[in-house]
């Protein structure tokens, strides 16, 4: 099937199987900022912002988010001007093997949204649902603090 | 002290900001012509052998290609593991095996046109096995009467113990002095059985292979791989390709740890693509990660030692049964490590024995995983030490600061156990340990908390500690090099062979070469493990990439730098000694203070004078493997009521020499130390009767979260190791062995109960403090 997508404030149009889920689609349409950690939902590295939530991309259909609008990170800043997250976690050290990052900091984009100034304890609880095996976590609640501050202090 | 410009700084981690915004890619991420893509088939049988394959209906099946197995398809013996050549692994595996020997054993693969029909035609498969007896315990391994589980032909490429006619896959057996006169000279003798468990490393990134062909025919694999060099030889040898048709590309990694020093899948798209001159792609699941790639050696450690009133220990006797599961790969070296990286850190026992066998069974095959045996065997020696100093009334700190080995100092050990042959004697140049334990101790709140079991409710506190070492590589072995050339801006192209998995090697060996030639780290252009165009090294492993590959590089700007001065010289009219490198790229005449630019003196020597390009080469193999030190603390406290262990804060403390980058060193603490702490808690591998992994999910298999996290301390006492590039040592490694051993010390000091059986869960927590009442 056929169907339109938002992708990153871009329109496009993507055929797909009706039981594909969005995270194949996306990666086979050159997206491979998202990444498959686990395919089950349970390590976060295919997280993207759907609509304004955070989803696993390996758990929803492709299907139910036609028309909708869908963030990568690759949407919230590039090399050439990196978000203030994106900049914090290069600072910090918060980024090692890179494979959980994108999706890290998409996690860490949609509680600043909601919460601007996070407690350590709302901070780890809004990254819980994202496995890091190479940082033990430490640099990148820092990273989330440090940008949490930029971030308010420009608003 | 030195006063360095780029090392020791907290450089920017030079792929961070690509990896951030998604730019940089991994091997799965590359695009490829119309690839066919390989999905592969597994026993479900723990040990059975293959009578025939139907893959008659499966190649039937709309977009198949190909079925592959033990039927058509090579069966030379090799070693998964990517280790030098000849590897110290036995040869006992083929690409696909004619009896299986683990619940996940390659069966076979499908090669298709789409990875959906790959996978529907892998079901559909006939197998017919004959199934027989399974081996699960490895203490029953060399029992007479089990089934023998490689008697096909299987064999040691090095001339190294194995048996496989006793499923003895590897034996170290070592000693110095007289345990039996020492244990007579003791006043009580120490003994305890210690066992660790199977874990995976659970690199987010599955592993993945895509080979491809250039524009001239030739192979390129993209592969995640921490050994790209031996991954080339290794395909080459089993596909029968030969190795200047084969090009290894290591992109970016999602993480090793170990896992992807195995060459995996790299030979099975290496055979598809060469058949069909067509891509390949192969990617494995989280489920194929946990059920058929590598794992953690489980191990049983025995310790036993002579102690004295005093707290000298008389002798002491290590032996060891390490399960290798299915195939050998890394069965010996990890099991010399056990020893090697052990039994040095108390130097001073006069008479020592260490006897290890690695053993097969039918269980998923263990392979190289940080901290490479010394995790196990500092489990057990951690916790020994432990019971001594309570025997005897003695602070364990103090203890080990009183034995621990010390700078200037030497080891039997060293000399006695290397990699599969007889290790290399040296001394010790740097230890911080006991600044470490005293920096660590101070930080957790020592003499403020142990032994007092401060008690809230049915929670009582307990505090333990861990000491360990581990190496730099392995000396004599290891070899990494580097080449470099100078552009006519003065910034230099660094190819190194050296594998970055995410670990900070680029940037590690980019702060090198800037430091050498005095130029910001921007200017290094670094270009890293690719076998067409970068040197040879053997890989990211044995935490050999800042001390060996280091070391090389710190050699080739060497050389970069004396080519400089000379073209200097000629262009400034001056003699090249009494030039040097100023800041920022310029060379400085001390005499007239004159100053050239680098660019002036790249473009002279390019298009002016004698024209040639400023350009070098060097390699580097250690002579010896310097330890770093690492004391770990743990604050636990122990519900007694349920067992439940909640880490309430872990201080690590490291020795890394001088660290070349100390945010991406703590980094490597971090992250080690987690690891480590989710090994000891709640990682482990359950299997059904029948030898099936049945918890191979995220979901089941638990690794520590945003929310399971103690609070984090690390902290780095600095040494400056002499054979070091810049006074480095290594890091990678060492963070992952104290955590579990000073977690069960920190349950003993809560509770009064050693648990002696990774992992330390609820369950046996509680039936440990049931048994005191």
């Amino acid at each position: 099937m056929k169907g339109t997508f938002f992708i990153n404030g871009r329109k496009e149009e993507w055929s797909f199987a009706p039981d594909a889920v969005l995270l194949d689609v996306l990666r086979e349409n050159g997206r491979t900022e998202v990444h498959r950690g686990c395919g089950e939902g349970a390590c976060g590295s295919c997280a993207v912002v759907l609509d304004g939530t955070l989803v696993n991309s390996c758990q929803v259909f492709a299907a139910s988010a036609q028309e909708k609008e869908i963030l990568t990170v690759a949407g919230l800043g590039s090399i050439h001007s990196p978000h203030p997250l994106q900049a914090a976690f290069v600072e910090t050290g918060a980024v090692q093997c890179g494979f959980c990052t994108p999706a890290m900091i998409l996690a860490a984009y949609c509680l600043l949204k909601k919460t601007p100034n996070p407690t350590d304890d709302e901070i780890r609880r809004a990254l819980d649902g994202n496995s890091c095996r190479c940082t033990g976590y430490v640099k990148i609640i820092e990273a989330v603090r440090l940008a949490a501050r930029r971030m308010s202090s420009h608003d | 002290m030195t006063d360095f410009s780029v090392v020791g700084k907290p450089v920017l981690k030079v792929d961070s900001l690509s990896l951030a915004c998604g730019a940089a890619r991994y091997t799965a991420d590359f695009e490829v012509k119309d690839p066919f893509y390989l999905v592969f088939f597994y026993s479900p049988h723990a040990h059975a052998e293959i009578l025939s394959i139907d893959d008659g209906p499966a190649r039937g099946m709309e977009g198949v290609v190909d079925v592959f197995h033990s039927g058509n398809t090579p069966s030379d013996l090799y070693t998964t593991a990517g280790q030098g050549y000849p590897e110290p692994s036995p040869y006992d595996t083929a690409l696909f095996n004619k009896s299986v020997r683990y619940v996940g054993d390659i069966v076979g693969a499908v090669l298709a046109e789409s990875p959906a029909a790959a996978r529907e035609a892998a079901g559909a498969v006939r197998v017919e096995y004959r199934q027989l007896e399974p081996l699960f315990d490895p203490e029953k391994s060399m029992d007479p009467g089990v089934p023998c589980l490689h008697g096909d032909g299987a064999f040691a490429p090095l001339p190294v113990p194995y048996r496989p006619e006793e499923n003895v896959a590897g034996e170290v057996l070592f000693s110095f002095g007289d345990v039996e006169k020492g244990f007579a000279e003791a006043d009580f003798v120490e003994e305890e059985t210690y066992r660790t468990h199977y874990t995976n490393h659970c690199a987010m990134e599955p592993h993945a292979a895509t080979a491809t062909f250039d524009e001239k025919g030739r192979l390129v694999i993209y592969s995640s791989t921490q050994v790209p060099f031996h991954a080339r030889r290794t395909v080459s040898r089993v596909t029968g390709i030969p190795a200047h048709m084969i090009r290894v590309v290591k992109p970016r990694i999602g993480g090793g740890f170990g896992s992807k020093q195995e060459i995996i899948l790299e030979p099975y798209v290496a055979l598809a693509a060469w058949k069909y001159k067509r891509s390949v792609k192969a990617e494995l699941s989280r489920h194929e990660v946990f059920t058929t790639a590598r794992t953690r050696h489980p191990m049983r450690v025995r310790i036993k030692t002579g102690v004295k009133k005093d707290g000298t220990i008389t002798a002491l006797e290590m032996n060891d049964i390490m399960n290798t599961g299915a195939y050998g790969a890394h069965a010996l070296t990890v099991l010399s490590n056990a020893g090697s990286k052990v039994l040095p850190m108390f130097n001073k026992i006069p008479n020592v024995s260490f006897t290890g066998r690695a053993v097969y069974t039918t269980l998923p095959v263990g392979g190289a995983y940080r901290g490479y045996g010394a995790t196990q065997g500092y489990f057990a020696f951690n916790q020994h030490v432990d019971s001594i100093c309570r025997k005897l009334g003695l602070d364990f700190v103090d203890y080990v600061k009183k034995w621990h080995i010390r700078e200037g100092e030497t080891s039997e050990v060293f000399k006695a156990i290397g990699e599969g042959t007889e290790g290399v004697s040296q001394i010790i140049k740097s230890c911080k340990l006991s600044e470490c334990l005293d920096r660590g101790a101070e930080e957790i709140g020592w003499s403020r908390l142990r032994g007092k079991r401060i008690t809230s409710g049915s929670w009582v506190k307990g505090v333990g500690a861990a000491v360990s070492m581990q190496g730099s590589g392995i000396p004599k072995v290891d070899m990494g090099s580097a080449s470099m050339k100078m552009n006519d801006d003065g910034s230099f192209n660094l190819y190194v062979g050296a594998t970055d998995i995410g670990t900070g090697s680029d940037t590690i060996l980019s702060q090198i070469a800037a430091e050498t030639l005095k130029v910001p780290v921007e200017m290094i252009l670094i270009l890293s493990s690719d076998t067409d165009l970068t040197p040879f090294d053997t890989g990211a492993y044995a935490s050999s990439t800042t001390y060996v590959s280091g070391q090389a590089v710190l050699r080739c700007a060497g050389k970069i730098r004396d080519q400089i001065l000379s073209a200097a010289a000629v262009l400034m009219g001056a003699s090249a000694d009494s030039l040097s490198l100023g800041d920022g790229g310029v060379v400085v005449n001390r005499k007239s203070g004159e100053e050239a630019p680098f660019s002036k003196i790249a473009c002279f020597a390019m298009y002016s004078h004698d024209q040639f390009q400023i350009q070098a080469g060097a390699s580097y193999t250690g002579d010896e493997s310097p330890a770093p030190f690492m004391a770990h603390f743990a604050e636990v406290d122990v519900d007694l009521e349920t067992g439940k262990v909640r880490l309430v804060k872990f201080v690590s403390a490291g020795d890394c020499g001088r660290p070349i980058n100390p945010v991406l060193a703590e980094g490597q603490i971090e992250g080690a130390t987690m690891n480590g702490i989710s090994y000891a808690l709640t990682e482990q591998y359950l299997f059904d009767p029948r030898g099936k992994m049945t918890n191979s999910s995220f979901w089941d298999y638990k690794i520590f979260g945003t929310l399971d996290m103690p609070e984090m301390k690390t902290i780095l006492a600095e040494s400056d190791e002499p054979t070091g590039p810049y006074g480095a040592k290594s890091i990678s490694e060492i963070g992952i062995n104290g955590p579990a051993p000073a977690i069960a010390n920190a349950i003993f000091d809560a509770t009064g109960r050693r648990i002696y059986d990774l992992p330390l869960t609820p369950e046996k927590v509680l039936a440990a403090i049931k048994g005191v009442k």
